[in-house]
């Protein structure tokens, strides 16, 4: 069967010598060009700089120095990673205009490992939202039905995966901004425990959740990129100081005896029946290749959309007060008085979904209110930690479904922020605990993927990505395309 | 208990926002329901739970007080609109 290259099999022909760096980027770039106006998956893109970085990866394979095995793929970036020199919008007419002085250090880890950028992907305001609606520069539409949402925050790069239009692209997930996309698009997403992940030059929404990751085919192109993205950044405070073993050394270790625990919580009325009889099918697959299923409370987990947008919101709401108008972004013109140029500067740059969660962490941070909610939503915050130590007792892996539907038509939500709310029932949880989870692709229905999440405890990496791993093994869920797929196949 | 109209201008102005009537109404309502969505937290009895602020239990980590030379002071300004001599220049502040 013919399958879609994945990043390990572009790094295969760059070392056999079969392609090139600049063609598989020029490649690349031509499928950026032939989707953007259906899919609108990208901010911006970077040709001159991706060709110049392609080129100078083919003469250091010519020469037998690659920096990495992925030297030469070409990859891209959400546009909420700052990369010096080239515009950074995070999705806001505030940051319209804004060019990075310095890398992220993200950035910087795929540049020294020979990645080639070829552009910033589209993602909803400052990651604010679950269909990329909420971008200023216009909707994401998902390649496997463009009147429907691609998911979101990280819309863009999973489209652009998706797609074919490159094998890897970064996101970011603070409430299953990864996972929903990644989800809805038909691949595999995911987000590393909080920490392991530099947020160094990654805008900042809510710091306490926010986490770097990333959206490919496969786990094993996960794993791979995941080594080049992870590891401790003196320049990040809250980077985790811990030792990086290999996620792909044991990647390939048979599931005899992987415990998987199934909670009730996930099972609610929300959850599409197609989606529900898929996971069963994926649970039974699971045992075929002998892993044991077994029920796990998480008695707290129902509080958990409530608990984050007092989180989220309350953290947003102090991050987002940098932008006043004078050192970077829009800047109001002919204001009487400072304080005129912070509001007219702030009101017409940020959107009325970023809006919303500033106004919504303003309030419950205020006089008064501040035990009434905020100190409230730190306690079930401990609640819903807690449930998932005790669950981590019994078992290696919890599965469920990643979204409670598969992908929803553009518009469908917009209208109601707590109906777009819920649909981070599911991945919200692993955020206010800081673990490890993702999202692999489990089925289709009608027509549209649907995926399966697994969180694993705190720095669980190793055995997650292994987990599915193991199921790609055993299933082609991954290898589906849309009717749009543009990338090429081995 | 429902945000007034004088409450969702209240918190526009602790956020440093504005709007106009339109938009007041329509942010009246949104946050209404955000509000009385995340009121669900309220009726659960937490007492005696600890508050978790943070997924790590971590301290601030201290780096040597050595002088680094960070980036660029040009370089940064060049994304704000209006400096004069390496200063930020900003409207009146005081009368």
């Amino acid at each position: 069967m013919m399958r879609p290259v994945d990043l390990a099999s572009q790094a295969d022909q760059l070392a056999a010598g079969d392609t090139t760096s600049v063609a598989l980027t020029e490649r690349s770039l031509a499928a950026i060009d032939a989707l953007q106006p259906t899919l609108n998956a990208f901010i911006s893109i970077d040709r001159e700089g991706a060709l110049t970085a392609a080129a100078a990866a083919d003469e250091r394979r010519t020469a037998g120095r690659p920096l990495s095995a992925l030297d030469g793929v070409p990859i891209a970036h959400k546009d909420i990673f700052c990369t010096a020199g080239l515009k950074t919008s995070c999705g806001s007419r505030m940051l319209d205009t804004f060019v990075p002085p310095y890398n992220a250090t993200v950035v910087d880890r795929f540049a020294a490992a020979g990645l080639v950028t070829v552009g910033k992907t589209n993602m909803d305001e400052f990651a604010m939202g679950s269909s990329n609606e909420t971008s200023f520069y216009g909707d994401v539409m998902n390649p496997w039905d463009t009147t429907r949402s691609p998911g979101g925050s990280s819309g863009g790069s999973a489209a652009a995966v998706a797609a074919g239009i490159v094998a890897g692209a970064t996101g970011t997930d603070t409430g299953g901004s990864i996972r929903q996309p990644a989800a809805l698009c038909g691949i595999t997403g995911v987000k590393p425990t909080y920490g392991r992940a530099s947020r160094y030059g990654m805008i900042a929404f809510a710091s306490s959740l926010d986490q770097a990751g990333t959206l490919t085919r496969t786990a094993k192109d996960a794993a791979l990129l995941l080594e080049l993205l992870c590891g401790f950044d003196p320049k990040d405070s809250t980077s985790l100081d811990v030792p990086m073993e290999s996620w792909t050394a044991d990647i390939d270790k048979p599931l005899d005896g992987l415990r998987i625990g199934v909670a009730e919580a996930f099972y609610d009325d929300g959850l599409a029946s197609g989606c529900r009889d898929a996971l069963e099918v994926a649970l039974d697959e699971y045992r075929q290749l002998g892993a044991t299923v077994s029920t796990v409370e998480l008695p707290h987990l129902y509080l958990s959309v409530p608990t984050y947008y007092v989180v989220a919101p309350a953290e947003c709401s102090s991050n987002l007060s940098r932008f006043d108008g004078i050192r970077f972004g829009h800047r109001a013109t002919d204001c009487d008085d400072l304080a005129e140029l912070y509001t007219r500067s702030r009101s017409e740059g940020f959107g009325d979904e970023v809006k919303r969660r500033i106004m919504t962490g303003t309030y419950v941070l205020s006089s008064g209110y501040y035990d009434a909610y905020y100190l409230k939503a730190q306690r079930a915050r401990q609640l819903i930690s807690a449930d998932f130590k005790a669950a981590f007792a019994t078992v290696d892996v919890i599965a469920g479904p990643t979204a409670p539907t598969p992908a929803f038509g553009l518009g469908d939500k917009v209208d109601d922020p707590v109906t777009m709310y819920l649909n981070d029932i599911y991945t919200i949880g692993a955020n206010l605990a800081g673990l490890p989870a993702l999202s692999l692709p489990m089925g289709v229905v009608d027509g549209l993927p649907v995926g399966m999440q697994l969180i694993g405890p705190a720095l669980s990496e190793a055995r997650l990505l292994n987990a599915a791993h193991g199921f790609q093994s055993a299933t082609d869920w991954h290898h589906a395309t849309p009717p749009l797929f543009q990338g090429g196949e081995q | 208990m429902p945000l007034s109209q004088a409450d969702v201008r209240h918190i526009a102005t602790l956020s440093r926002l504005e709007f106009d009537r339109d938009q007041l109404d329509d942010f009246q309502v949104k946050l209404d329901r955000i509000l009385a969505f995340v009121d669900q937290l309220t009726a659960v009895d937490m007492d005696g739970v600890e508050p978790m602020a943070h997924p790590l239990d971590l301290t601030q980590r201290l780096r040597a007080d050595e002088a680094d030379t960070g980036i660029d002071r040009d370089r940064i300004q060049q994304n704000a609109r209006e400096t004069t001599d390496g200063y930020y220049r900003v409207p009146k502040v005081i009368e």
